[in-house]
């Protein structure tokens, strides 16, 4: 049974991965663009889902978005490392070794203070990133051009090409998180969210659940870092500030924890919301953000993803 | 040498009367009702808002100089009595009992309102009230001179502080409220409405953000963005001292306006990131702040 349903995971992914990847020759350049963002911004959010799930909210996502942002900055203008592939990889893993650097210090805490103490070590990281002026200080610096197998793309393409790499990669990320969601490992995390202290009776650590979901949490915030500043070519402290922390959470809220598609959705919502009120109400447009936050809050508590499952464990009983 | 130390005790002293005066509502608020309120830095900021427009209009009324300041106090007041309904009725009351990290991101959606609602009302221009500033003269400690307005800042806090706690430990209804603060369901059942208890905690909270908006809004130019850093800062006050805890919020305060002080004078560059760093080393070694108590846990 589960064999056939994962034959049939597989197979759904990478029919939806063909499909948006053929969808990208037909729209416009900016809807790209902004699909590539919301693919970065989901990332970072797929990292707040799979620490949901083991019952923690980080409000400092910032932090590790700014580091794998960083990462793949200075790669390119230090190293003279360009390939995009490479870079996106390389930031996953070194963001992902920073968190499981700091995770034992942030896994013994919960609720509030979890989320606290990340903010904290996002602010912490801004402090220090605008004082480095060798980095560009607050004004952050212009990563180079990215090229793929070596090759540089036409101006025209770039946008194109980046996002049928944001799309493979992230597919198959996506895949490989659902079957570790659905592993042992993966499951004790939704135990934990249930009640802590019966797992530890049980015999499983919930300081481990909190470390392992904080360090691929971490390198999944360092690639959406990393992808951002591919897209937009540039990077700069603002990466690591409370307020794009705050846009993380509200991604991972809207989704819910339930389901992976769900959250990339929900960046895609936030990046329309914000790229049509910036151009249509470039002065109110934190007012219209803010009341479809309140709104989608008020309206989906659960998250997008409670309809995906509703929808599918409908279809399976109508089977 | 003594005038330097002198200088550094002053201006964190000055410097953390402010901070505890906004970092005060803040705990109050979360103490009561649980809530970490993100949009406390905008309701600062309309405080800071309403004061440099009620403040011309007053002098232009031809009133005596001295009463400016019950100007100021008629905007705090003002803000928080307009505020209070639409953010603890109309808006938080629907998501009492929920996950804490969920009601922040409700008050950080609200943030966001308040940050346009700003733009809307007064514009993107700056606005400037420094003339209460003039009304106390100025003071002299050896060589240093400092502006008596800003003293009195260190007063205002001190006597905000000690109101709160006797309001709360001396008279019956502040026992009320620490009988909700203690256990809400119980309180309700012995008859205690604790809808009430909580909108006049957030009325509270809301009037101290804007009281320090307004007694600040004659220091600064008053203009798009200044909520912003007070936020994290009296976020950062909050949880050294422990969440809900009026006298952590003094020794937070004291703190982070000492090492800020201390960071202007003698280490500019520490100066934006000193009070995140007191904020991580805080949480790393007593994570629950200064003054939180042990708490059951349920099984």
């Amino acid at each position: 049974m589960s064999e056939k349903l994962y034959n049939n995971l597989l197979f759904q992914s990478i029919f939806l991965m063909s499909f948006l990847i053929l969808v990208g020759l037909l729209i416009p350049n900016w809807l790209v663009f902004v699909i590539t963002k919301a693919i970065a911004y989901g990332l970072v959010g797929l990292g707040i889902i799979t620490l949901m799930r083991g019952g923690l909210v980080s409000f400092g996502q910032g932090f590790v978005f700014g580091i794998g942002g960083y990462t793949a900055g200075l790669l390119g203008t230090q190293a003279g490392l360009t390939d995009a592939m490479l870079l996106l990889f390389v930031s996953f893993l070194f963001t992902g070794l920073v968190g499981l650097i700091i995770a034992p210090l942030l896994a013994r805490y919960r609720d509030i203070f979890f989320a606290m103490l990340s903010l904290a070590f996002s602010m912490v990281l801004y402090g220090i990133l605008i004082k480095i002026d060798a980095i560009g200080g607050s004004d952050g610096f212009v990563l180079p051009e990215s090229t793929y197998f070596g090759i540089k793309p036409s101006s025209e393409y770039a946008d194109y090409i980046l996002y049928v790499v944001a799309i493979i990669m992230t597919g198959f990320i996506s895949i490989l998180l659902r079957y570790y969601y659905d592993s042992t490992p993966g499951l004790i995390a939704l135990a934990v969210r249930e009640n802590e202290l019966r797992v530890e009776y049980l015999g499983s650590s919930a300081f481990n659940v909190a470390v392992l979901n904080f360090t691929i949490a971490a390198g999944l915030g360092g690639m959406g870092g990393a992808l951002n500043g591919i897209a937009l070519g540039h990077i700069d402290p603002e990466f690591t500030y409370w307020t794009t922390s705050g846009e993380f959470v509200f991604i991972s809220i809207l989704a819910g924890y339930l389901s992976v598609p769900a959250v990339f959705l929900a960046a895609l919502l936030l990046e329309l919301v914000r790229s049509f009120s910036g151009r249509y109400f470039p002065d109110t447009w934190q007012l219209i953000l803010g009341l479809f936050l309140i709104l989608s809050i008020i309206f989906i508590p659960s998250g997008i993803g409670s309809f995906f499952k509703q929808f599918f464990d409908r279809l399976k009983k109508s089977k | 040498m003594v005038d330097e130390i002198l200088t550094i005790v002053l201006d964190g002293a000055i410097y953390a009367s402010w901070l505890f005066i906004v970092a005060l509502g803040l705990t109050f608020v979360f103490g009561v009702l649980k809530i970490l309120n993100i949009a406390h830095g905008g309701i600062y900021a309309l405080g800071a808002y309403s004061t440099a427009t009620l403040v011309p209009i007053f002098y232009s009324l031809g009133m005596p100089e001295q009463l400016v300041i019950l100007a100021m106090l008629v905007s705090a007041l003002a803000v928080a009595i307009v505020i209070t309904p639409i953010m603890e009725r109309g808006i938080l009351r629907r998501f009492y009992g929920q996950d804490e990290v969920l009601i922040v991101l409700v008050t950080y959606a609200i943030y966001l309102v308040l940050e346009d609602v700003q733009k809307l009302i007064w514009g993107m221009n700056s606005l400037y009230v420094s003339e209460p500033r003039e009304l106390l003269g100025a003071l002299e400690f050896g060589s240093l001179y400092y502006v008596g307005y800003d003293l009195a800042l260190i007063g205002l806090a001190i006597f905000c502080g000690l109101f709160l706690w006797f309001v709360l430990n001396k008279t019956q209804s502040g026992k009320i409220v620490l009988a909700v603060i203690h256990n809400p369901e119980i309180s309700g059942c012995m008859g205690v409405n604790i809808n009430k208890v909580y909108l006049a905690a957030f009325f509270i909270g809301a009037f101290l953000a804007a009281l320090a908006g307004s007694f600040t809004a004659p220091l600064i130019s008053v203009q798009v963005g200044i909520s912003v850093a007070v936020v994290i800062e009296s976020f950062a006050v909050v949880i050294i001292g422990g969440l809900g805890s009026i006298p952590g919020a003094v020794i937070g305060a004291l703190i982070i306006g000492m090492a800020r002080a201390a960071c202007v004078h003698k280490l500019p560059e520490a100066e934006i990131f000193i009070m995140y760093f007191c904020m991580a080393g805080m949480l790393i070694f007593k994570p629950k702040g200064l003054f939180q108590g042990a708490q059951a846990r349920k099984i």
